[in-house]
């Protein structure tokens, strides 16, 4: 795997809000085909870090690169064009629309029917276009199981379904590279494990690329292939999951300083 | 509302085709087209004072759909609305006198001039948005009024401009009775681009803007040309509503176009629904009804003696205008989706009867 050129490169990237430096020179690389999970305490950047593939930031320095092109300045809009797709931390659904047109927002770059032509519908073939690519949003749909939703509003749906519906709006796009922030926060354990099928499915038989931030480290450590450590926007690991697991500085950041001062023990006893 | 329908028992649909159709079932698609047919007939059995409704209907429709698709499916404010609707007005008249272009095409051309200028006025909008975009629109509101007024090579200064009637090969529609059906030609054929658009790529497109501009921008809509295409075709449905307005006066004063026509526009798509095309339609029609039937309401209160008094008669013209204002609040409060949420309701109603849902 590692004799591929790697599909996503982040070279030095630091991220400066005013005084708050939100990443400070992260580096990594994440290979064509690969489930990468990146964990961390609140704060440590892993949004920040997200935000800076789909261009919502500009890397203050540093940069992106995406399949060898340098994406760093790019808008977010043309980056959808280039294949990158990803859903939000807190659920960015177009409310008032039904799903099955969340998720035909999801073909927005792939249509080629515009003001002029679509208007007139039957004459222009947005029709005909139009209905292939319900096609493929109907397998979109069947693959996620929300069949049954597909013409109610989204924003009348449960946590756990919006969550799904999100993720069939990024599947829809196409994309190489997805990234999925929190996909699995708020769930109960059926509708986890329902969404570690389809991430594991996403990467296994659509073949795209997952970069994802989850906190739910049962689920980071089954499914992913490699897991990187932020900390105070520094990586501070990398590596297989259970490296990463066993290394002194993620238990430092998540567990706290194992010291020899006997107070702790004193306030526990 | 998971799986909710109104469609009768029986009545499945098996291809995505017959998904997307406008008409939810055959039954409602064949009572729309009776719906047509018999508002083509009104000419033949209703008086002119109906027929004369009527053009004012499809003239304000035209515009007021123009003003949803920017408000209400895109998310922008607009109180300019009236300017572009004068603009339309003027610029067809002013297409029509100095080129010679029959006027029937110099209206959709009128729209095209119209979309340039709502586009430039627009600009603000890549920037800047809600109570901030409303002021900026105000202002495209005040410069066109005094543009207007000033501009004599276009619009004839504070004489006017005369429209000339339309020509439809060579026959001139002077009366109420030809030009009916000219507005009825143009309603239908707006409303049906317009429903169009918002099935396809470019209407889902501004939904989402409205929606979540920051996720619409992650699946690829590219903000800026969206809401500067929304002020576009705004503008369009104003400049094409605009001159059929004036093509059938046969003559455009810069007076009547002022930003109390803007805030009637607002009240029309406000009171029919926000975001819904059909709405659109009858949040017009409640708005040019409402005068009408709270004038033959004053006329069937002077029989009684008390009603003649002049304290009364001076009083009515002011509840006449106070009205509006007060439909636009009650259906705020009582129905902020508009008339269209409600006719769902109702249909509901019916159809579940004697259940709840």
């Amino acid at each position: 795997m590692s004799s591929q050129s790697p599909i996503l490169q982040i070279n030095d990237v630091s991220l400066v809000f005013g005084g708050v430096r939100a990443l400070s020179d992260v580096s990594f690389s994440v290979q064509p085909g690969e489930l990468f999970s990146i964990i961390g305490p609140n704060g440590a950047g892993k949004t920040s870090m997200l935000n800076c593939v789909s261009g919502r930031y500009t890397p203050t320095t540093g940069s992106v690169s995406f399949n060898g092109q340098d994406v760093t300045g790019l808008k977010p809009n043309d980056r959808a064009e280039l294949g990158i797709g990803r859903t939000f931390q807190n659920l960015a659904l177009f409310g008032h629309m039904t799903v099955l047109d969340n998720i035909m927002v999801g073909r927005h770059h792939l249509l080629k029917n515009n003001f002029l032509n679509g208007p007139l519908y039957w004459l222009g073939g947005a029709q005909k276009e139009e209905l292939e690519h319900r096609r493929f949003c109907e397998d979109v749909i069947d693959f996620l199981e929300i069949s049954h939703i597909r013409k109610a509003t989204a924003g009348t749906l449960s946590y756990g379904l919006r969550k799904r519906v999100e993720l069939a709006r990024a599947v829809a796009l196409r994309p190489d590279l997805i990234l999925l922030d929190e996909p699995m926060a708020g769930m109960n354990l059926e509708e986890k494990e329902d969404m570690a099928r389809f991430i594991i499915d996403l990467n296994e038989e659509w073949g795209m690329t997952v970069v994802m931030i989850e906190h739910d480290m049962g689920v980071v450590m089954d499914i992913s292939n490699r897991v990187m450590v932020l900390d105070f926007g520094r990586k501070i690991a990398e590596g297989l999951p259970d490296e990463v697991m066993a290394n002194k500085h993620v238990k430092k950041a998540y567990l706290g300083e194992e010291d020899d001062d006997n107070d702790d023990d004193e306030q526990v006893a | 509302m998971a799986g909710f329908s109104l469609r009768p028992c029986g009545d499945f649909r098996t291809t995505y085709r017959q998904d997307t159709r406008i008409f939810d079932t055959t039954y409602i698609r064949n009572a729309a087209m009776l719906g047509i047919f018999a508002v083509a007939m009104i000419p033949f059995v209703l008086d002119g004072y109906y027929v004369n409704l009527f053009i004012q209907i499809s003239y304000f429709a035209i515009a007021a759909l123009g003003l949803n698709i920017l408000v209400g499916f895109t998310g922008q404010i607009s109180l300019g609305h009236a300017a572009f609707f004068g603009f339309g007005a003027f610029a067809s008249a002013w297409i029509n006198n100095t080129t010679g272009i029959p006027v029937l095409l110099s209206i959709p051309l009128a729209g095209l001039m119209t979309a340039a200028v709502g586009m430039l006025f627009g600009l603000p909008a890549a920037r800047i948005k809600g109570l901030y975009l409303a002021i900026a629109t105000l202002a495209a509101q005040f410069i066109l009024e005094d543009f207007f007024a000033r501009a004599n090579w276009f619009t004839g200064g504070s004489n006017g401009a005369a429209a000339n009637p339309v020509n439809v090969f060579g026959y001139e529609v002077y009366d109420d009775f030809s030009f009916f059906y000219v507005c009825l030609f143009f309603l239908v054929v707006m409303y049906l681009l317009g429903t169009n658009l918002m099935r396809t790529r470019d209407g889902r497109a501004f939904v989402a803007v409205r929606d979540h501009y920051l996720s619409a921008e992650i699946m690829g809509i590219n903000l800026t040309k969206y809401r500067l295409m929304s002020f576009a075709i705004s503008s369009f449905y104003a400049g094409i509503g605009g001159a059929l307005y004036g093509h059938y006066l046969g003559f455009v004063s810069a007076e009547g176009f002022t930003i109390l026509l803007s805030i009637q526009f607002l009240g029309m798509i406000i009171i029919g629904g926000l975001g819904s095309v059909k709405g659109t339609l009858m949040g017009t029609v409640f708005m040019v009804l409402l005068p009408e039937v709270m004038e033959s309401g004053v006329s069937a209160l002077s029989i009684f003696e008390w009603a003649n008094s002049t304290a009364v008669t001076d009083g009515l013209a002011y509840i006449k205008e106070m009205a509006i204002g007060l439909a636009i609040i009650l259906f705020l409060i009582f129905e902020p989706d508009g008339l269209a949420h409600r006719w769902q309701q109702i249909r509901a109603y019916w159809k579940l009867y004697p259940f709840s849902y």
